[in-house]
């Protein structure tokens, strides 16, 4: 088993560095982002008295790069149907789950280093890591969120049929996602009706897990993000595998 | 023992059938071929006996394993060339052999040799670290071939398998998948256009139109059959069309 998710693994990761514009966009785009907050709204922030907004704004956009870069994986499944390589997979003697496990574990590797391509960025726009020692911690956070949202993106090109489609179908996903997750604002402002939505949504964990660990502040506390990241992590793996078995071409 | 037993396949997209309740058997060490026109059913009916598509009824064993209830064990025993693109298109000649030879456990220090001598075979030796997009239509066809025969089957499936491919290619195909018949007792299910072709490899063929099996047998039984004397006068006369490629 190990053999296919190292070949699969492999696949992802050659494919995105082999791309330079995929690579480039894909550390442009977060960094732009945190530079345009960071530098227009810190201001703000901070004379409403709401601290350092720069503090709470990266590891907030650090969780979006990594939402974005890893959903967005579940395409190349769209391009495996349409070009005719799923066929190859699917036909082969091994378990289907080890191909989705790879192909996971690639998403969530380029999503990682879109990641951690970003820490240096954000020192340069002032945001101060609070101990060098988390930064392990940090990076394992990264890479749960990536694996989950990886699987997420997977699961839904192994149902959507058109590659066309499926930027905006995920947008239309990912973005409340993204929204409701305290990236950019803290959700207990939120109006009450959304805040179990917020409550449920893996990405707060996610990005509460990346405060607690670059800037010592976490809602939920560090144990609880993991155990909740790796509790919805396993479910997306039991639906994708479910779905997996049920791919045919 | 029979190698494939099909009995009363149905496949219905949505509304069309487009393979009609076929049966039949292909024996061990037999090269059994698929011949008819466009649109008959034969990928499809392929595409069920390799385990990748969902038959609407009927039953279907390979080297003995249910189709539906024991897909590993059918995977294992297969090897399968299709007919449309199966390539990765982003990844080297050689990534592709590799990724195939990987899922398909070959010992790791046996890879590199049994690839390049195939891609040698092919005659695209020189080109194995060039990308796939970056090849003729034919080229990737005989990649394709190559990457089939990395592992050795006990049943490989064909399907228009010599379609764009250069006569030196084919020759050396049916060469190879010659000898594994004779000394390893491989089983072809193969689909062709060509009626040479499905005349001179075949044992046994079976003609499909509209997804009906029209005639089964071997070329002579089937010219007894039809009355006639080509296999081309035979599928007219079956098809009541040329065949088309
Ligand atoms: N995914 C699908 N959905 C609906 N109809 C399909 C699908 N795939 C094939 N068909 C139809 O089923 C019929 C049989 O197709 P199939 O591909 O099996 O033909 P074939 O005998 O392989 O033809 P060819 O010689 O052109 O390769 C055709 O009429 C085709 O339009
Ligand atoms: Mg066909």
């Amino acid at each position: 088993m190990l053999g296919p998710i190292r070949i699969m693994w492999m696949r992802q990761i050659k494919e995105y560095w082999r791309s330079k514009p995929r690579l480039i966009a894909s550390i442009a785009q977060p960094t732009i982002f945190l530079m345009a907050l960071g530098f227009g709204l810190g201001p703000v922030f901070q004379q409403a008295g709401g601290g350092d907004y720069v503090q709470f704004l990266t590891p907030g956009i650090l969780g979006m790069a990594l939402l974005f870069g890893s959903v967005f994986n579940g395409v190349s499944i769209l391009w495996d149907k349409q070009f005719g390589f799923l066929k190859e997979s699917l036909v082969a003697p091994v378990p289907r789950i080890s191909l989705l496990i790879g192909h996971s574990i690639g998403g969530a590797t380029t999503a990682v280093f879109q990641g951690i391509v970003l820490l240096p960025v954000s020192y340069f726009i002032g945001f101060r890591l609070d101990s060098l020692l988390f930064i392990p911690l940090i990076i394992l956070f990264m890479f749960l969120i990536s694996f989950l949202f990886s699987l997420l993106g997977i699961s839904m090109g192994a149902k959507l049929d058109d590659p066309e489609a499926f930027p905006l179908i995920i947008n239309l996903v990912i973005i409340p996602i993204f929204f409701l997750s305290g990236a950019l604002f803290p959700i207990n402002n939120l109006p009450d009706f959304v805040t179990p939505m917020a409550k449920l949504n893996p990405l707060s964990y996610g990005v509460d897990g990346l405060r607690g660990t670059m800037i010592g502040s976490s809602d939920f506390g560090i144990v609880t993000d993991i155990g909740i990241l790796l509790v919805v992590t396993f479910i997306l793996l039991v639906i994708s595998n479910y779905l997996f078995e049920k791919l045919e071409t | 023992m029979n190698a494939i037993e099909v009995d009363s396949l149905t496949k219905i997209y949505k509304k069309f059938t487009a393979v009609d309740n076929i049966t039949f058997n292909v024996n061990e060490g037999e090269i059994f071929a698929f011949l008819g026109p466009n649109g008959a059913g034969k990928t499809t009916s392929l595409k069920i006996l390799t385990t990748i598509l969902q038959p609407t009824s009927g039953n279907i064993r390979v080297n003995g394993y249910d189709v539906l209830h024991k897909k590993n064990d059918v995977r294992k025993s297969i090897g399968v060339i299709f007919q449309s693109n199966s390539l990765d298109e982003k990844l080297t000649a050689y990534e592709n052999m590799e990724y195939h030879a990987v899922l398909y456990r070959l010992p790791k220090k046996e890879i590199k040799g049994r690839v390049n001598k195939l891609l040698e075979n092919v005659e695209l030796l020189d080109r194995k670290d060039d990308l796939i997009k970056t090849f003729s239509g034919g080229m990737k066809r005989r990649i394709e071939i190559a990457r089939g025969l990395i592992h050795t089957p006990q049943v490989l499936f064909l399907d228009e398998p010599t379609l764009g491919l250069d006569a030196h290619t084919r020759a050396f195909m049916w060469e190879y998948i010659r000898n594994l018949k004779e000394n390893n007792n491989l089983t072809v299910f193969l689909t062709t256009h060509n009626l040479d072709e499905a005349e001179k490899i075949a044992d046994r063929i079976a003609i499909i139109d509209k997804g009906k099996i029209q005639t089964i047998g071997t070329f002579e039984q089937i010219k007894e059959i039809t009355g006639v004397d080509t296999l081309e006068q035979a599928f007219l006369k079956l098809t009541g069309h040329e065949i088309r490629r």
